[in-house]
């Protein structure tokens, strides 16, 4: 297959449009002979077809190695009907991919998937048109096959009708074209094989830290010994003996060593001698909670209300369950640190970066330069996956600073440390939560408070370290993404009440990491409906089934299977019939993704050691519906990455600081799941080919934390409420519960 | 002071310039070399991501300086171990099984189980798991990885 492309193929654009792959070379001429289409209301921003009948997709929405790259095609391929080898995909470059927002949040078949197939079912409804006329035959008479269409012995090719020349064809993506029916798919549906794999497993593939451009140096930088340090002086001298080194660069706080090769950037940067101001701005790590909960709040966002649960709670007669969840600061923890290339020429900034956003990367890096958007140009390089906005970003401003600083194209890799140490972190999150029962067991009042950092004016703006330490303009906007969603539940109680009380400040950076919020929230949530079913001595699942909405079949179902997958063993928590030092339990949870889209119900089963506190999962079984399906192989290996990495997060991960740093700087001190913890993983695909597609990046991360932690309940009786679930913990609340 | 340095390479002997004889293998092979198969991750030796073979072991160029080896030792990278037209059995059984999300520990993965499964002729899940307990995935490929694993040694 072609369709992975190599960015230094001369690019096609719509009509005579050539555009080079560095903004340094023919991005001016172009634009002057009219740019590209980049418009989310354009045929042309989203795809164009050559004389010889290649289609290039043009994507805002990047594979991140969840698959992407082949899916997005499959979807085209299907809508066009044209051969999937014939599909070449551009993927995130501000000069010639529409911006269709972050590549985030599980949106990338769901909302750009589906402004591809939009824009192919427009595209193709025109040749169609043009290709009656062109044959003198009938719409109806008209067949198509692999981008010809024929009419009796008459054929003419895409690449005839349309070929290099622009489409000019507007998209209503609220009124999409009709799209082809789905039982007549060839692409879509099908587990084909994924286009980039035979490159990355032979070494053939070039991630961003591979990626070189000639002439270029290598950048490292020092970051400060604490955040919030002042640099008060460097040695040059230090490094003198260093060879290569170009220049040590300081500009306020930031400071780099830039050599003509990396391993003397390395060198120069671990030798490089600098002093810094003392700083403790961190919290005592032992009273994190304690400062999160007197935090002051900056609004109180309700994000549900029915009823009166205040009234009900305080009812005589009512038993009140109440409970206090955290969830510990977690990493991104990206296996290849950040990394970046950027060049500076003639004022024009190209950056070549992972970012999963390049967009929003583009304004950010103007804004710090003080230069027009339009004088930056972003392109997307695929690199080590990032699981949300890490240090890709930062790398790219690292980099364009000292780009900009040498006068020649500056790569910057980060180490590992500085990766652990400076990429931003999922905030703490702490949770309250209260019940009420009445003596028949069913529930009068639901109330939870989410203490959670806030998002400064709806901003998605996570500010560029290299800005900040540099004085330049970075803003001081706090951007933890969507943290308020499945704060409210899906169950119909007579009195619920959830608030989301947003905090003026968090410890560290904050930014989103796969599930953000909703896996933090769906935690305490069905870990407290799972407390609130033992209260009431009802089997969890039925008690669950009890309270969804009657009309939401699809999650009822998803329940439903989810408990016949994992043969459910029906009767109410925890179990009292095992005596020895290991038992065993099963737990289930359950979610409705941001109460809109996917659907995802889990049954973890694990064993747990009481004698030292080590839990181990053994089987963990998910039913899933995401509505059609359109790779579900891709989706099978998405559902691994969601439960693999969530277990690591739930069992074992907590970022570690003390009062100036970060402290967890290697894998060593933040230790994530190795293979022998891995657990059998049986899934149960729903497929809907007639509904809409929706997300599965990270929809079943959310459900990970609290199946875990009902199962251990269901074993030893002992409630986990405090992520990550170390022996240490469980052993406390063993002897707690005693 | 630059120096000329001679190794054997994916089968071909070859001799680059360095400043540094204790510069790690690592950069030697991705800066000198231009080869992407071993990977950057950590430095330390704690992930895998580049790991490489020395006379058939499994060794992470990370932390390997270039003065501990001879031009008589034979490295061998991703790309050496083979190619998109003649794939290493393990190679095949990755693409086979899909064993890979964002790919970027999979030199790792691959070059640590063809050491393993060269002397180890039929393992066992549980032994190819503890071969691999000091190679880190993040995105979570782990299961399939093993399944590929297993799948190459022919179980």
């Amino acid at each position: 297959m072609t369709m992975h492309t190599s960015r230094r193929d001369v690019l096609k654009g719509g009509g005579a449009l050539v555009v080079s792959f560095s903004f340094a070379g023919n991005i001016g001429e172009a634009l002057a002979q009219g740019a590209k289409p980049l418009t989310l209301t354009e045929v042309d921003s989203f795809l164009a077809i050559d004389a010889g009948g290649e289609v290039t997709l043009y994507s805002g929405k990047v594979d991140l190695g969840t698959g992407v790259a082949t899916a997005l095609p499959q979807i085209v391929a299907d809508e066009l009907d044209v051969p999937l080898n014939r599909i070449k995909l551009i993927q995130g470059d501000t000069a010639l991919t529409p911006d269709q927002g972050t590549t985030w949040g599980s949106l990338s078949i769901q909302i750009g998937g589906m402004q591809l197939r939009n824009a192919a079912a427009t595209a193709k409804a025109a040749l169609l048109q043009q290709a009656a006329e062109r044959l003198g035959a009938k719409r109806e008479e008209l067949k198509v096959a692999d981008g010809v269409v024929s009419a009796g012995n008459k054929r003419v090719s895409y690449g005839e009708l349309i070929g290099g020349k622009r489409f000019a064809l507007t998209l209503d993506h609220a009124k999409p074209a009709p799209a082809k029916d789905p039982k007549d798919y060839k692409f879509v549906g099908k587990p084909l094989p994924r286009v980039d794999i035979p490159e990355k497993v032979t070494g053939r593939f070039t991630y961003m830290q591979d990626f070189r451009v000639p002439g270029m140096l290598h950048g490292r930088v020092i970051r400060p010994a604490a955040i919030g340090a002042t640099l008060e002086s460097v040695d040059e001298a230090s490094i003198k003996d260093v060879a290569g080194v170009v220049k040590v660069v300081r500009e306020g706080n930031f400071l780099a060593v830039v050599a003509e090769s990396e391993w003397g950037a390395i060198k120069g940067a671990e030798r490089l001698k600098a002093s810094w101001s003392k700083s403790q701005t961190l919290p005592e790590a032992a009273k994190l909670w304690d400062e999160v909960r007197a935090s002051k709040v900056v609004k109180d966002e309700v994000t549900s209300n029915v009823g009166n649960s205040a009234e009900a709670i305080a009812q005589a007669g009512a038993k009140t369950l109440k409970a206090t969840y955290d969830f510990a600061i977690h990493t991104h923890g990206s296996i290849g640190p950040s990394c970046a290339v950027a060049e500076f020429k003639d004022g024009k900034l190209t950056s070549w970066s992972a970012s999963q956003a390049t967009h929003n990367l583009r304004k950010q890096l103007a804004t710090m330069f003080g230069i027009p958007a339009d004088n930056v140009r972003c392109i997307y390089i695929e690199g080590s996956g990032c699981y949300g906005r890490n240090g890709h970003e930062d790398a790219a401003a690292d980099a364009a600073l000292l780009a900009k600083a040498v006068g020649r194209p500056v790569r910057v890799q980060w180490s590992r440390a500085d990766e652990h140490g400076w990429d931003p972190k999922g905030p703490p999150t702490l949770i309250d939560l209260r019940a009420a029962v009445d003596g028949a067991g069913a529930v009068t009042a639901w109330e939870s408070e989410f203490f959670i950092p806030q998002q400064t004016a709806g901003s998605f703006n996570v500010p560029l370290v290299a800005a900040t330490l540099a004085g330049m303009p970075a803003g001081e906007d706090i951007a933890p993404g969507n943290i308020f969603q499945n704060s409210a539940i899906p169950y119909k109680f007579a009195n619920v009440k959830t608030v989301c009380r947003r905090l003026a400040s968090t410890p560290f950076r904050p930014s989103w990491i796969r599930t953000p919020g909703r896996m933090q929230n769906t935690y305490a949530n069905e870990c407290f409906i799972d407390e609130v079913a033992a209260a009431a001595n009802a089997d969890p699942v039925e008690f669950r089934l009890k309270f969804l909405d009657p009309n939401d079949k699809r999650g009822i179902e998803v329940l439903d299977r989810a408990a016949a997958l994992a043969k459910w063993d029906k009767r109410p928590s925890p179990r009292r019939d095992q005596q020895g030092d290991v038992a065993v339990g099963r737990g289930v949870a359950y979610c409705k993704y941001e109460l809109m889209r996917t659907y995802i119900a889990a049954v973890a089963e694990v064993e747990v050691k009481r004698s030292t506190g080590d839990i181990r999962v053994r089987r963990f079984y998910l039913a899933h519906d995401c509505g059609q399906i359109v790779n579900p192989d891709g989706l099978r290996n998405q559902l691994d990455g969601n439960v693999i990495q969530t277990l690591s997060r739930t069992l074992i991960e907590e970022l570690k600081y003390d009062r100036s740093a970060v402290t967890s700087l290697d894998w060593a001190s933040y230790p994530i799941l190795r293979f022998p913890q891995i657990p059998e993983l049986v899934y149960d695909l729903i497929d809907r080919p007639n509904e809409r597609p929706w997300g599965a990046g990270e929809p079943s991360a959310a459900v990970v934390p609290a199946a875990i932690s009902n199962a251990v309940f269901d074993a030893i009786g002992v409630r986990l409420r405090s992520v990550p679930f170390t022996p240490d913990k469980v052993l406390a609340a063993t002897k707690g519960a005693a | 002071m630059a120096q000329r340095k001679s190794l054997n390479v994916n089968g071909k002997a070859v001799r680059i310039t360095v400043d540094d004889p204790d510069m790690p293998l690592l950069y030697a092979l991705r800066d000198n070399l231009q080869l992407h198969g071993p990977r950057f991750g950590c430095g330390l030796a704690q992930c895998g991501a580049c790991t490489v073979h020395v006379d058939g072991k499994a060794v992470r160029s990370c932390v390997t300086p270039l003065s501990s080896l001879s031009a008589q030792q034979k490295v061998v990278t991703l790309e050496g171990l083979g190619t998109p037209e003649r794939l290493h059995p393990v190679q095949r059984a990755f693409i086979e099984e899909q064993a890979v999300q964002c790919g970027y520990c999979i030199n790792g993965m691959i070059m640590e189980s063809a050491a393993f499964l060269a002397r180890t002729k039929k393992p066992t899940e549980a032994q190819i798991k503890d071969a691999l307990a000091n190679n880190l995935c993040r995105c979570g490929t782990h299961a399939r990885i093993v399944k590929a694993v297993m799948r190459a040694a022919g179980a």
